[in-house]
């Protein structure tokens, strides 16, 4: 690492982490109706901290764009400004936009791409006039309070503004005074917090000086709630807590049920009205975002310590299993009795066995410590989701499932282009308008729901929309207007292969090019994407009752599953996350169609590969050919081949120089004696036909 | 005889920032914390020489740190910086009057927090 991308890559690291739980917390903040002060605080901070960090490592648009942000925020937790969802839509796009600088700073070592600084400069000035002040109310109310001036002294601007919000809405203000130990005041004064959560907000917490004996510490807490007295009484009486009553001359008390958490902050002002919103857009912001990629910048993986602390275990049992072996080694050296091969044998099998076992869970440990849940990417993608929609004026329910599901770190960086393709496409050419759904009966909202669920080693991920189908006829006129296929031939496609048909690059079916979905890029990158990590893609729909986009993954990539093949006395290796089934037949099943060989498979048709010819083997003459069925996203292919020789786990290494360009190889494996046989690259393969 | 200073501040890079510039001044140990709750059970353990915390933090804020410092007899002369991003006048009044000697917004260049380190610590 140079020094000069040392330093940098702690910003990026930093930032990554800031901005990912600011743009959690935003989702938090706006899919309530009230706001959490707490959340909101943290957003603040969050973008608080951020220009402190950008400021450090010489990031001047990213400090300047954070300090609007962190501008609007603190308006908006001082109640100086209003709370909309539009404002909403702008600090996601600051958010979007700063993660975008974050990449570019990890990219091109601190250097923007192009457009980005004018787009945070618009952005930022976008976020200013978004903080036009509230009218300011004409006396303050802390005035009122009894308040200890040692303690206002020490009271920041945002813990007074919330005092005066307390007072304002009539609730009482106490002081609590506790002491606890020094060793363990910050858990007790947790546990306190808790208690105390439910019936109260906690403003301040004072440390007060420490009292005679120099083991304990004293706390002065400033506690607002719409509870009696006698309920923060009891609870602070369990730590051993005194109440004093602040608020003496409260304006009016409105008393709150009991047992609702928080404080009432805020409320939205502008009911969620999609087409309101969609006719006071904001276009000139709009047009110059392109959709960022939501693809993390970190290269690093969190892991829980109690994962290290296995695979720890395991390296310890290795060391274990070595001595032992050594101990066997020296027995032979010395040339001992004891070392006779048949005494020998029995000895090494057993600790063959347990080296086995051991380097199972060593792998199985190491491949845990790569997963992820999916959590993040779709709270990313809910973000999107209610942005897009606002902007398409389409009143959508957005739902996931499953977010627990984890997946390769690497695999879920790579996911949510595609996914977001997918989405994007269910809520621009899916879901109808508001009133042809009401004209077809169903709900006048839309549902597109993104569900993740493991089978076996493979994570399914769906993208369900309960919208208007795959149009079959429209997609065969497209691609008969477009020459992709004959009238005749059009007409000779059954459901599958129509759909197979939006994968390929350039065709839409769109009438228009939307502000949603038209920008380019098509579902055939979608197919690459999804491709390039061993996935498969399958497309179900029905008119009028919507679309599925599922996809299947390999949970990792670091080790695949082979199966491992012979043709023509060669071994190789297929990806068993690309195999889909395997048949056997008869040479008299093989037709030839337009000079190319295919089988009829429930129906289907299967282009065949005689995987000997391909590699320019002596050709195979055996009986009864295996045909390996491998497919990757939307394609199908059979393998001929002549043996199975069974399933084995493989790590794939690259290959080097010349044979680096062999098509159809994407590398070579060892599978044990020292063997070595190359993997077949199905993406490639399935090119070929 | 060395001297010990003590950083408390939630963000990582900007603490380490701190901690690096003050140890670049030979002699000093920087003692760093990502939290005020953590940073009142270090005072009665160690003898620090010079305090530098943040404002915005997420258990108690800088301004009830330095108010409880500046109640510690041992620490009444302590010298006390405040470093944040916080430009906000309020909050930087009620800093200095509750006897913070320093208000340094961020970013500062390395170079003026170690004069001023230099400077309180009487180090050439």
């Amino acid at each position: 690492m140079s020094t000069a991308s040392k330093p940098l890559s702690g910003f990026v690291i930093e930032a990554t982490d800031i901005l990912e739980t600011m743009g959690r917390d935003l989702l938090r903040l706006d899919v309530s109706e009230e706001s959490d002060p707490e959340v909101l605080n943290g957003v603040f901070r969050g973008a608080h901290s951020l220009k402190g960090l950008a400021g450090l490592f010489g990031q001047d648009a990213a400090t300047e764009l954070s300090h609007h942000l962190e501008d609007v925020l603190d308006r908006l937790r001082l109640g100086r400004a209003k709370r909309t969802p539009r404002l909403f839509d702008t600090l996601n796009e600051a958010v979007e936009t700063l993660q975008r600088m974050v990449k570019d700073a990890s990219e091109h070592a601190g250097a923007l791409a192009p457009g980005t600084l004018e787009r945070a400069q618009a952005l930022g000035r976008k976020l200013s006039a978004l903080a036009a002040p509230v009218p300011k109310s004409e006396r303050d109310p802390l005035d009122r309070l009894d308040l200890d001036p040692n303690v206002r002294a020490v009271l920041t601007e945002y813990e007074e503004h919330r005092l005066r919000e307390s007072i304002r809405k009539g609730l009482l203000i106490f002081r609590l005074s506790v002491s606890f130990k020094l060793a363990d005041f910050d858990e007790r004064l947790g546990e306190l917090n808790a208690r105390l959560k439910p019936m109260a907000e906690v403003l301040s917490t004072l440390p007060s000086s420490l009292p005679g004996e120099g083991d304990s510490i004293g706390f002065e807490l400033l506690v607002a709630s719409g509870e009696g007295e006698e309920r923060l009484q009891a609870a602070g009486s369990e730590f051993g807590a005194e109440l004093t009553v602040l608020a003496a001359r409260k304006k009016k008390a409105t008393p709150r049920r009991s047992g609702q958490p928080g404080l009432p902050f805020w409320t939205d002002e502008v009911t969620a009205s999609g087409a309101k919103l969609a006719s006071e857009g904001s276009a000139v912001i709009r047009s110059a975002v392109d959709p960022a990629s939501l693809r993390s910048i970190t290269q690093t993986v969190r892991v829980d310590i109690e994962r290290l602390d296995e695979l720890m275990n395991s390296v310890g049992e290795l060391l274990v299993i070595k001595s032992s072996l050594a101990r066997l080694v020296d027995r032979v050296r010395q040339g001992d009795a004891s070392a006779l091969p048949e005494k020998l044998v029995p000895a090494l099998s057993r600790e063959t066995r347990a080296l086995e076992r051991r380097l199972e869970e060593l792998q199985k440990g190491l491949l845990a410590a790569r997963m992820v849940p999916l959590a993040p990417l779709f709270d990313k993608l809910s973000r999107l989701v209610r942005k897009t929609a606002r902007e398409a004026g389409k009143e959508i329910e957005f739902v996931t499932e499953g977010g627990h599901v984890e997946l390769d770190k690497l695999i879920v960086e790579e996911l949510s282009d595609p996914l977001m393709h997918i989405i994007r496409n269910a809520l621009d050419h899916g879901i109808e308008a508001p009133e042809l759904r009401a004209e077809k009966g169903k709900p006048e909202r839309g549902r597109v729901t993104l569900a993740a669920w493991q089978r076996g080693g493979h994570v399914l991920i769906e993208v369900r929309d309960d919208g208007a189908g795959i149009h079959l006829k429209r997609v065969r006129e497209v691609a008969v207007q477009r020459g992709i296929l004959s009238e005749v031939k059009a007409r000779e496609l059954n459901e599958r292969e129509l759909h197979g048909l939006l994968f390929l690059p350039g065709f839409s079916t769109a009438g228009k090019v939307s502000t949603l979905s038209g920008r380019g890029v098509g579902l055939d990158v979608v197919k690459v994407n999804i491709a390039k990590l061993s996935g498969i893609i399958d497309v179900d729909s029905n008119a009028d009752e919507g679309t599925t986009f599922r996809l299947t993954l390999p949970v990792t990539l670091a080790i695949l599953r082979a199966l491992v093949i012979q043709v023509s006395q060669r071994v190789y290796a297929v990806p068993l996350s690309s195999v889909l089934e395997i048949i056997s037949i008869t040479p008299a099943e093989i037709r030839t169609v337009e000079r190319q060989q295919i089988v009829t498979l429930r129906g289907q048709t299967l282009p065949l590969v005689w995987l000997a010819e391909l590699f320019g083997h002596e050709p195979s003459h055996a009986p009864r050919p295996f045909v390996v069925v491998v497919g990757l996203a939307q394609e199908r292919l059979g393998l001929v081949v002549d043996e199975l020789l069974g399933q084995q786990d493989i790590v794939t290494k690259p290959l080097g120089g010349r044979l680096k360009n062999v098509r159809g190889i994407s590398g070579a494996t060892d599978i044990g004696n020292r063997r070595t046989v190359l993997v077949l690259d199905v993406g490639a393969l399935l090119e070929e036909v | 005889m060395g001297f010990k200073i003590l950083i408390v501040e939630d963000s990582k890079s900007s603490r380490e920032f701190i901690a690096a510039t003050v140890e670049s001044v030979p002699g000093i140990e920087a003692v760093t914390t990502p939290s005020g709750f953590e940073a009142l059970k270090l005072l009665p353990r160690h003898r620090f020489d010079l305090i530098i915390t943040d404002i915005n933090m997420p258990d108690i804020n800088g301004l009830e740190l330095i108010n409880f410092v500046k109640k510690i007899p041992s620490y009444r002369l302590t010298p006390l910086f405040i470093v944040t991003t916080e430009g906000r006048e309020q909050d930087r009044e009620k800093g200095l009057a509750l006897g913070a000697a320093e208000y340094l917004v961020k970013p500062f260049e390395p170079s003026s927090l170690e004069r001023l380190v230099r400077h309180y610590l009487k180090i050439d």
